[in-house]
């Protein structure tokens, strides 16, 4: 249960961090100045991921194309590793969420929270919201004419 | 059948400066960045990942300025790009009925829960061009809507499901084949026939769909739901034992509710057709779902009376533009060998028929 637990907030943070906007992210991390010496496991490396779809958006899986994805590994001089997935080829972007997934192991991640993944989320949460709320304003509401004919 | 040639480097180089030189045009006009490309050209650059099979709107509008403009050069040079690329692995089926829509529409239920969203769309526009657009200016801003914005929006055929009025689509767990690493096989599976329209031609798809709606393929479909809006990608990362959204891609998504199959043993139900397409393309979504129907005519019990649009073969083999320029465009490149042979054999039957005729005068 507590497994599952750590897994699941390990899961969010790094989900925050991969869809976190890069420059948001840059900035975050600078202002952050937690930077840790770190070696690398995996350095930065490009591929692709094949995203799948479901027939009928229900049914059995196709392949509908691929994306580009950045990913590395990093160690701490504490001996905690990050990983990284990030969407796209931004080589500093996963080195920083790499860094950050590893500094949230440690007893640095409440300032990891507090000066970067709280407002990589807010950044996300308003663009978010703000094209939800756009869309939502080009809602209709469509009604049928009784038509000439009898 | 082209031969190599040798020779011509100096002026394939020069050939290619001057590309680089009209590539960039009058320098009197500011150059294009590649953001103004992904930002303001946005739909060619949905085009050219979606045809491309290659989601990333940096690198496509970077195709797009290098091959100034040309779409289908800019898909070839992301289709070459792909393949320098390792593969890290495939993505779970995305959910796109969690889908975050910008577009949403049903033809078929006025009252759809979630609503009908029409988002940023060229319907219903006049179609006059706006000379503002000429003149630099400013640009108005779209009004916002405080009021349930996030709403959950089911998908429109899942109605229709509650009823058992739709046919449901079968589940798998096997692993969908991938005709960019085996090469194609006819009959095709569902699956590698979406892979292959997902990736295909615009164009052709738009014609291929528009000609089961004229007649040749027929299976009247309607727009069950047509939505377009940003949607989680989940992967298993193995080093980690866990799944996790690694990003937000945005797709266009078309369902089509067509004409019933029914048999002795089940009662009529509607039918469905399929469109699912990288960034923003509707007339794309639309035109796939038409032909995905139109080939399942088989597995549904129904006639083939020779259409285009439900021969596989026909599709499937035309349907990926960089296939059909490569073949079609090679027929410019040196043929000396080949032309030669020919030439020798027109002069020796244009030979042998003047000498008969001679002959044959000779002789009265």
């Amino acid at each position: 249960m507590n497994e599952m637990s750590e897994i699941n907030a390990r899961k969010g943070w790094m989900e925050s961090l991969a869809k976190a906007p890069s420059a948001v992210l840059a900035q975050a991390w600078q202002q952050a100045s937690l930077a840790d010496e770190f070696e690398w496991l995996r350095a930065p490396e490009t591929g692709t991921v094949m995203v799948q779809g479901a027939t009928g958006g229900t049914g059995a899986a196709f392949n509908l194309g691929e994306m580009t994805v950045t990913r590395c590994a990093v160690r701490l001089a504490d001996g905690n590793i990050g990983h990284a997935y990030i969407a796209g080829r931004d080589r500093k972007k996963a080195e920083i969420a790499a860094l950050c997934d590893a500094l949230m192991q440690t007893e640095s991640a409440a300032a990891v929270r507090r000066k970067i993944i709280n407002p990589v989320d807010e950044a996300r949460r308003a663009l978010r919201a703000s094209k939800a709320g756009k869309a939502a304003a080009t809602k209709v509401d469509f009604f049928t004419l009784v038509r000439g004919e009898d | 059948m082209y031969v190599a040639v040798k020779g011509g480097e100096k002026a394939i180089d020069n050939a290619h400066a001057w590309l680089g030189e009209m590539r960039r045009g009058d320098t009197e006009v500011a150059e294009l960045t590649v953001a103004q490309i992904r930002n303001q050209m946005a739909l060619a650059v949905d085009r050219v990942m979606a045809e491309g099979s290659l989601f990333d709107p940096d690198l496509a509008a970077l195709a797009i300025k290098q091959s100034r403009g040309d779409l289908i050069e800019a898909i070839f040079l992301i289709r070459a790009y792909r393949t320098t690329l390792p593969r890290f692995g495939a993505s779970a089926p995305i959910k796109t009925e969690n889908m975050a829509c910008m577009r949403r529409i049903s033809a078929t239920f006025k009252d759809a829960p979630g609503g009908q969203v029409l988002g940023p769309t060229f319907d219903y526009t006049h179609r006059l061009l706006d000379f503002k657009l000429a003149a630099e200016g400013g640009v108005e801003t779209a009004p916002k809507s405080e009021a349930d914005t996030d709403e959950f929006k089911p998908h429109i055929t899942s109605f229709l499901n509650q009823e058992g009025l739709i046919q449901q689509e079968p589940t798998s767990d096997a692993r969908p084949s991938d005709l960019t690493r085996e090469p194609m096989e006819l009959p095709a599976s569902r699956a590698l026939r979406l892979q292959a329209l997902a990736r295909g031609d615009e164009g052709f798809l738009l014609g291929m769909g528009y000609s089961t709606q004229r007649g040749y393929g027929r299976n009247h479909a309607f727009v069950g739901e047509l939505r377009i809006g940003d949607v989680a990608v989940e992967l298993d990362i193995p080093e980690l034992g866990f799944a996790i959204e690694i990003a937000d891609i945005e797709v266009s998504e078309c369902e089509t509710v067509n004409q019933f199959a029914g048999s002795k043993t089940e009662p009529p139900q509607f039918t469905r057709g399929y469109g699912l397409v990288f960034g923003q393309s509707e007339r794309k979504a639309i035109s796939m779902a038409l032909v995905d129907r139109a080939l399942r005519w088989k597995e549904l019990g129904e006639d083939n009376p020779g259409t285009p649009a439900q021969d596989e073969e026909f599709v499937l083999y035309h349907c990926d533009n960089i296939q059909a320029t490569g073949f079609v465009e090679h027929i410019k490149l040196p043929h000396y060998v080949d032309f030669q042979a020919e030439l020798e054999l027109v002069r020796t039957l244009r030979k042998e028929a003047t000498e008969a005729n001679a002959a044959k005068e000779a002789a009265q």
